[in-house]
């Protein structure tokens, strides 16, 4: 039997206002545990939430790019449930008035668009961290983390695939980049993902029994999860086994996932009304003022990058995943009009720079200026291209502009006839054989002699005034 | 003439006339507090030494000519909800002793504001729950009327304090009639403000969509001052309103002539005690005789308040006071096997039996299979006892009636008859639920000599109707001025 995966995802985003959901303590990641806190955020006595409006312009932002309908009356929720690192034990969540429902979001597997269905993205505020003594003494819990808004943004079960995941993850990471609303960071955890799997035979519109599965901590590691998951599930239904609802825990260093807990032992989280705070009223007027802050979207910008800069729809689609990298693209087409070069340059050299320090393209150390300047060289004959990989290295490596460094290491091109005739005359006579070889109809030989001009001038020499030379010398 | 039993707006005057200081006030109280309190169990925590330093201070500002606020000098009472920033709050509750305060509640920074001298605090049924000041981790406060009976709950010490001139004024909470019951059984005067008038900040939660802070006084001119200084907006407290607040002292001597007011003859149904019947029948008589006009008034969702209330209350409650579970404040049992155990033992040995009670029947309504049938209905009901008010009040200006179906009855007598206990807050719930204020305030005695409470309730926020309806009874009956025998 063949069986189909049914793919579900519910993201975690914090959002990156200065201040928490509910109090005014700041959000700053890594800072001294419990240096960020304060009575309201400790679950203290007698405290009362107060909406941080930011927070709430932000979900309603994410909502829109997301293409959500969004709420004209929307409530918080509690959400009960006892944990030491949350301090009321209880959430403020939101139950069934979401500020933000039925969205989509599209996303590009196999050259082929796919809406995958947004069901809700809702408010509500993060829990502490635990930390475990190595010793044994006990555990502590940073509360730092405590109260800082996350955006639950829960998908349709639209996902076939573990490739259609990632894809999904990486669009909406994209799209949330470009909104500037959360750093987006798994490793750091301001991202998370919470993934439902099930699988049904090919062509049964009913859903089979769907797992749970938790503590994915890159979108590579959803990626193999999903995948084991997919085969745990196709296996057990294939030896006659029935897969149980239950929550299971992903290990990365073991690839596999494990069982936490089953259905019977699912919390019951007693969701009511949460009386502190005042239902949420948002007019059209409201919205539209928060539309305002849309950008353009990524897949908007890479279809314009195509239609105005005349890149193929791959090289757009890798510029404006990233929206400062689409920038920094567009930084340089405003200083430069060989749009092509740009982004060959920024895909080849400059990322793999930056990907190689691990760096954010805002970290570069060659701004747009420097290396549009360094292109016009390569186009006005300055250097080679071949050179310019080199001097590119060296901007990299020191910021210095490409004229500095050209000038430093006596990097100029060599186009001057007068230069050049004394070596090419050399290489013709010590290679006596090559040029009949050449003269017999051997073009390969050509490529040869130009290649023994360049190494005699260590890659400095001018290739097109060496063709042409080379060519005239031997006739 | 004692200092101690005279009226804030009399010692305000006493003061400013240099006729006497605020130590001499303040000494006067904690002499009084002295001498009665161990019969009467008001307060849980006094400090002596911070209280006439304040009125030392305030005296040395009025000597300089500095100006000074509305309450300068005048001692007040908070209960132990409340907190006060590094003062030792309880509530009431083994939970919570040895816990001190982090911040001071917006209507303590009122009072420190108006220059008040915070006196001491209050006893109170733990966590507020409770119509006799019995569940107190302290023991109960006594009826300064008769030390065998109940003050009332759960602002009982609140009251008892204001009732034997232990302090001069007082703050209390009112979530189902805390404020005004106790009142009503001690014979003064005590408010309970529209839903968001006063800021929640900093009391400590019992059910958070019923919860709200109130003056207990001696005399209806000093409710409407407590009032004044005490009330409005706030912005960390999403839930008070941004209204104007009205000055409550202006309009207090205003004729109530043609005051239409409402009497619900629902409330008359449910069996109150004689006295109190008659009481209330003369009462309004007296405002007859005043000029204002009687109006039967309907408010049939009334039989269901009861049942509503302890729905919404509790399941607010089980989530406000799951935070007590000794993880980070409070007192955490010392014998526990991991964390679930923690909680356990925690919770068994830090709540009394009405808590855990109320606990339990909370996070039952709101579990998964039971939340339509009890706090999903309790909502819409409660939607439909607002509208009973809303439908009277488009015909009457206020609305009167008995604070409590009977005066205080004996400390042990109804502790162990939870249900019975409920039915104490009868007449006072429905006001919580539909967010409306509320004013006791004497209007006689039963036979064996107990005091008996008025509700006066109004609109939302018109605390000045009933302020100046209770005002004028007041200033044409005697009640007010019997004092209970304490030496
Ligand atoms: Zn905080």
């Amino acid at each position: 039997m063949e069986f189909e995966p049914v793919i579900g995802l519910e993201v975690h985003v914090q959002l990156n206002t200065k201040s928490k959901l509910f109090c005014s303590c700041a959000t700053v990641f890594g800072a001294e545990p419990n240096t960020q806190v304060c009575p309201v955020c400790l679950g203290h006595p007698g405290v009362l939430p107060v909406m941080n409006r930011k927070a709430l312009e932000y979900a309603v932002l994410c909502g829109l790019a997301l293409n959500c309908s969004i709420s004209r009356f929307s409530k918080f929720d509690r959400k009960n449930y006892f944990y030491p690192d949350l301090p009321k034990n209880y959430q403020v969540s939101q139950f069934d008035k979401p500020f933000c429902y039925n969205g989509f979001v599209t996303i590009h597997v196999d050259g082929k668009d796919k809406r995958i269905g947004v069901t809700r993205a809702h408010l509500e505020e993060d829990a502490g961290k635990l930390l475990h003594s190595d010793a044994g003494a006990g555990s502590g819990v940073d509360f730092n983390r405590t109260g800082i808004p996350l955006l639950e943004i829960v998908s349709e079960p639209d996902i076939s695939s573990p490739e259609e995941a990632y894809a999904y993850l990486t669009a909406l990471k994209s799209i949330i980049g470009y909104l500037d609303i959360s750093d987006c960071n798994m490793e750091e955890g301001s991202l998370r993902c919470d993934a439902n799997v099930s699988i049904r035979p090919k062509g049964q519109k009913e859903f089979g029994v769907k797992a749970e599965i938790k503590n994915m901590n890159s979108f590579r590691g959803v990626l193999k999860a999903v995948s084991y998951e997919i085969d745990r599930q196709t296996e057990v239904l294939l030896c006659g086994g029935k897969v149980v609802q239950e929550t299971r825990l992903w290990d990365a260093d073991k690839n596999m996932t494990f069982s936490m807990r089953s259905k019977e032992e699912a919390h019951d989280y007693r969701y009511f009304p949460e009386p502190d705070l005042v239902p949420v009223v948002l007019t059209e007027a409201n919205i539209e003022e928060i539309r305002k802050y849309l950008p353009e979207l990524p897949s908007a910008r890479m279809k314009r990058f195509v239609m105005d800069y005349g890149i193929t729809e791959y090289d757009a689609e890798v510029l404006t995943g990233d929206k400062k990298l689409a920038d920094y693209y567009e930084d340089c087409t405003r200083l430069f009009n060989d749009y092509k070069s740009i982004s060959n340059w920024i895909q080849s050299e400059l990322l793999r720079e930056l990907n190689d320090r691990k760096l954010p393209v805002t970290a570069s150390s060659v701004c747009p200026k420097k290396l549009t300047d360094m292109l016009r060289l390569i186009q006005n004959g300055t250097i080679s291209g071949k050179i310019a990989k080199t001097v590119f290295a060296q901007m990299f490596e020191t910021g210095k502009d490409a004229d500095t460094i050209i000038k430093e290491k006596g990097l100029v091109q060599i186009s001057d006839p007068d230069e050049l005739k004394k070596i090419i005359a050399d290489v013709i006579d010590s290679n006596g054989s090559i040029v009949d070889d050449y003269k017999g109809g051997k073009e390969k030989s050509f490529m040869f002699l130009v290649g023994q001009v360049m190494k005699a001038t260590k890659g400095k020499a001018n290739p097109q005034v060496v063709n042409q030379m080379l060519k005239d010398a031997i006739g | 003439m004692d200092i101690f039993n005279q009226t804030a707006c009399q010692l305000i005057k006493m003061l400013q006339s240099k006729e006497i200081t605020s130590r001499q006030l303040v000494e006067s109280v904690i002499d009084r507090i002295g001498a009665v309190d161990s019969k009467i169990n008001a307060f849980v925590y006094v400090d002596n030494t911070a209280a006439l330093e304040k009125a030392d201070e305030i005296d040395a500002r009025r000597a300089n000519g500095e100006p000074l606020g509305a309450l300068a000098g005048i001692p007040v009472a908070l209960k132990d909800n409340l907190l006060y920033c590094r003062r030792p709050v309880t509530c009431a509750s083994n939970i919570l002793k040895g816990y001190y305060s982090s911040y001071n509640a917006t209507v303590v920074e009122k009072l420190i504001g108006a220059d008040a001298v915070i006196i001491g605090v209050a006893n109170m049924d733990e966590f507020a729950m409770g119509s006799s000041c019995e569940t107190s981790c302290y023991g109960p406060s006594r009826n300064p009327w008769n030390q065998d009976c109940i003050t009332g709950g759960s602002s009982g010490g609140s009251a008892a304090a204001v009732a034997a001139d232990e302090t001069i004024l007082a703050l209390g909470s009112d979530t189902g009639g805390s404020i005004r019951q106790p009142s009503a059984l001690c014979g003064v005067v005590g408010m309970k403000p529209t839903y968001g008038r006063v800021s929640r900040y900093g009391l400590v939660a019992f059910a958070s969509s019923l919860d709200q802070i109130g003056p207990i006084t001696k005399s209806v001119a000093d409710n409407a001052l407590l009032l004044q200084v005490i009330s409005g907006y706030d912005h960390r407290d999403s839930t008070s309103i941004n209204e104007d607040v009205p000055d409550y002292s202006a309009s207090l001597g205003e004729s109530i002539k043609g005051l239409k007011i409402g009497i619900p003859k629902e409330y008359f149904l449910y069996g109150m005690d004689s006295d109190i019947e008659t009481a209330t029948k003369k009462a309004i008589e007296t405002f007859q005789q005043l000029g204002a006009q009687p109006v039967e008034i309907s408010l049939p969702y009334t039989e269901y308040a009861i049942a509503t209330y302890y729905i919404i209350a509790t399941a607010e409650a089980s989530a406000n006071l799951a935070r007590f579970d000794g993880v980070r404040y409070g007192n955490r049992a010392k014998d526990a096997d991991n964390l679930i155990d923690m909680y356990c033992k925690t919770k068994s040995q830090g709540f009394g039996a009405e808590v855990k009670r109320r606990i339990l029947l909370g996070t039952y309504v709101l579990s998964s299979g039971y939340y339509d049938a009890y706090y999903k209905k309790a909502q819409k009901v409660r939607t439909l006892i607002r509208d009973d008010f809303s439908k009277a009040f488009q015909k009457v200006d206020c609305i009167v009636a008995p604070t409590s179906p009977t005066s205080a009855f004996k400390i042990g007598e109804k502790i162990d008859d939870p249900l019975t206990m409920y039915l104490s807050d009868i007449f006072t719930i429905s006001l919580n639920l539909a967010g409306l204020p509320g004013i006791s305030i004497p209007c006689g005695f039963s036979k064996d000599s107990l005091p008996i409470g008025l509700q006066i309730i109004g609109k939302p926020f018109d605390e000045s109707t009933i302020l100046r309806a209770a005002y004028a009874f007041e200033q044409n009956t005697v009640f007010h001025t019997q004092k209970p025998n304490l030496v």
